[in-house]
């Protein structure tokens, strides 16, 4: 980007090409911010309603909380946290995603180091056939999967939920890292070869230390996703307190007449508080990560 | 410290794809052999199968007495320099180096004895805790030196280490190579494509063209004495200028000029073959050339003259002082003392 910058001619102020790069910026920053906010205005109606009366809530739109008389309550959250199974399914939720991120993470891994650095047979039809898993939807799998979870008793657990989440996310996980790990130098790995190094070596200490960036966001998509999700969870762990989480808890507020909206709201907006975090403190790597393997260095 | 031997090795991908064919060496211990040829002409793939990274088809490499078709790359007690260098660029130069080692998992202090003895024989003393990327492109290449060095190998293999540094500093580390090999006393196989550091550089010099060996001699061998025209027009720059000729009578006869040769020639027909030196501005009583001149390079040290006699292109070398401009008519002298004659069919050398 900077060379581009630096090569642009500059041209005269106020003359037609000035005048139109001037504009093409605008129009440009116009569709870019415009975006922005329509995408965060759920969030922000959201947000917003979440300290709003449950009359308020009923009776106006989100925006007009914006303007005097200014009438803001916290109680939609105290109402929220004071309900005793908000707790534990906040804990579910954690003891769900994290070693449904960790477990694939680790597998995809290693089997996106054999499929772009070893040599065995089949590899490239393996691989093909991982990538058209791909397109396989979800729903699809969810009978065939529950009866045999229900048939060895691991409905309802978190190791099915888990074995679940990996299935899923193996895929893409191994799609992505595959594709980032062929695009390491040749030469590092035969030189690593002739100094000795056996493949586990390799893995260790040269291909995991430089994919830390590809590493780092594929956590985060798998994260959010099991974080936010609510289909699978309902389906696998049923939605009983002992195991669900925040997502199928915050789902159970509302009944089917739409009473309890109000503290929808708030709960919806408690559990957006760690993906929020998870993404702002990694988002580092995020956007390297998006960028690895299109350019070099 | 030990030989090496290329017996009959060929190395084939399909069938109808084969990069080196019958390929024989054999490299004396502690000598620096260099293998030249353009690109794509199996020089790299040789290396390589000594390295231990290409499968040999057929034949046998030996290391000293050793027959290493079968041995893994790290067993063979070699050390490569690859063109990228191929650094580890999260580890730090130290690491870089210590690696090899700690793979053979040698004591912690040995380890530390043999990096500090590389990095103080290649001047990187003040860069050992710096990251590869935060080294200039001649550090990182004697990093990729040092690497091999600590292992203190039997064989040094090097693939073009010089392609990416800039033209000056690979004239100080062409210079810097010889002294390295004077002072390791290790066999060393230096692969490239530039003439140049074949002929700076190596005790010999084995010239491959499209997977086959041309000739395996010592510089001055080379150059006087090319096999046939392929190592002719590799070697030397400018090129030696190449004149199809008649032969009669013991005399060549060209489209401009006729020269005697110094020795008769059972052929009729051939490629006379001589270099810039051998056509001066001094005049010869046994050929004189009038060549039209089409560029005239200066190069300070020496002028050469690319031109026209009769219908053949001709390269001399003259006097720099000489006054010469584009289009003008030039007397040159040839020197027959160092004519080559190559057969029109098969291109071997005749005289």
């Amino acid at each position: 980007m900077s060379v581009m910058a630096q090569e642009r001619i500059e041209a005269p102020a106020w003359s037609a090409r000035w005048l139109a790069d001037r504009l093409g910026g605008v129009a440009l920053h116009v569709a870019v911010i415009g975006l922005t906010i329509a995408w965060m205005v759920p969030t922000l109606g959201l947000f917003v309603s979440s300290f709003r009366h449950l009359t308020d809530i009923s009776n106006t739109g989100w925006w007009t909380a914006l303007s005097p008389p200014f009438n803001f309550t916290v109680e939609n959250y105290s109402k929220v946290l004071a309900q005793n199974n908000l707790g534990t399914s906040f804990l579910n939720s954690i003891m769900i995603t994290i070693p449904a991120t960790i477990i694939p993470a680790a597998l995809a891994a290693f089997a996106a180091y054999a499929f772009s650095w070893m040599k065995f047979w089949g590899r490239d039809i393996l691989f093909l056939a991982l990538v058209g898993l791909l397109a396989v939807p979800l729903q699809l799998t969810f009978i065939p999967v529950l009866k045999m979870f229900n048939s060895v008793g691991l409905s309802g657990t978190f190791l099915g939920i888990w074995l679940a989440h990996t299935g899923y996310g193996l895929p893409f996980a191994i799609y992505l890292l595959a594709n980032f790990f062929r695009s390491l130098p040749t030469d590092l790995f035969e030189s690593a070869e002739m100094d000795g190094a056996s493949t586990l070596t390799v893995f260790f200490r040269i291909v995991l230390p430089l994919s830390v960036p590809a590493i780092a966001s594929l956590v985060i998509f798998q994260f959010l996703w099991i974080w936010n999700d609510f289909l699978v969870a309902l389906i696998y762990l049923g939605g009983t307190p002992p195991v669900a989480p925040m997502t199928v808890t915050v789902a159970n507020l509302v009944n089917s007449l739409g009473s309890g909206y109000h503290l929808l709201t708030a709960a919806a907006f408690l559990s957006m508080i760690v993906p929020l975090i998870v993404f702002f403190s990694l988002q580092r790597f995020f956007v390297r990560g998006i960028l690895a393997g299109s350019v070099k260095g | 410290m030990a030989s090496v031997t290329y017996d009959h090795v060929v190395k084939r991908y399909t069938a109808d794809l084969t990069v080196v064919k019958d390929f024989n060496v054999e490299i004396k211990d502690k000598e620096f052999m260099v293998l030249v040829g353009p690109s794509g002409c199996g020089k790299s793939t040789a290396l390589r199968m000594l390295a231990g990274l290409e499968t040999i088809t057929e034949g046998q490499i030996r290391i000293g007495d050793r027959v290493v078709n079968n041995v893994a790359a790290k067993d063979r007690d070699i050390a490569m320099v690859f063109q990228s260098y191929a650094l580890y660029p999260h580890m730090s130069v130290y690491d870089n180096m210590a690696f090899p080692l700690q793979m053979k998992k040698l004591p912690k202090a040995e380890i530390e004895k043999r990096v500090n003895n590389a990095s103080r024989i290649l001047g990187l003393d003040n860069f050992l805790q710096r990251k590869p990327r935060a080294l200039s492109g001649g550090q990182r290449q004697r990093v990729a030196l040092g690497r091999a060095i600590v292992r203190d190998p039997q064989v040094f293999l090097l693939d073009e280490p010089l392609s990416n540094l800039d033209a000056k500093l690979r004239g100080q580390t062409r210079i810097e190579l010889q002294k390295l090999h004077n002072d390791l006393e290790t066999t060393f196989i230096y692969v490239t494509h530039d003439q140049v550091e074949a002929m700076t550089m190596g005790d010999r010099i084995a010239i491959m063209n499209a997977g086959i060996l041309q000739q395996v001699g010592t510089p001055d061998d080379i150059y006087d004495h090319p096999a046939n025209l392929f190592v002719a027009g590799f070697i030397g720059t400018p090129t030696m200028s190449f004149v199809p000729v008649t032969l009669q009578n013991g005399t060549a006869k060209a489209s401009g000029f006729e020269v005697k040769l110094p020795k008769h020639v059972e052929s009729a027909k051939g490629t006379l073959g001589f270099r810039p030196e051998a056509v001066t501005d001094k005049p010869s009583e046994v050929a004189t050339l009038d060549m039209k001149v089409d560029v005239v390079e200066r190069l300070g040290s020496d002028q050469f003259l690319y031109g026209q006699v009769g219908s053949d292109t001709i390269t001399a070398r003259v006097d720099p002082r000489l006054k010469v401009e584009v289009g003008d008519q030039v007397k040159l002298g040839l020197d027959t003392r160092s004519l080559h004659l190559f057969d029109a069919e098969t291109e071997l050398a005749l005289l």
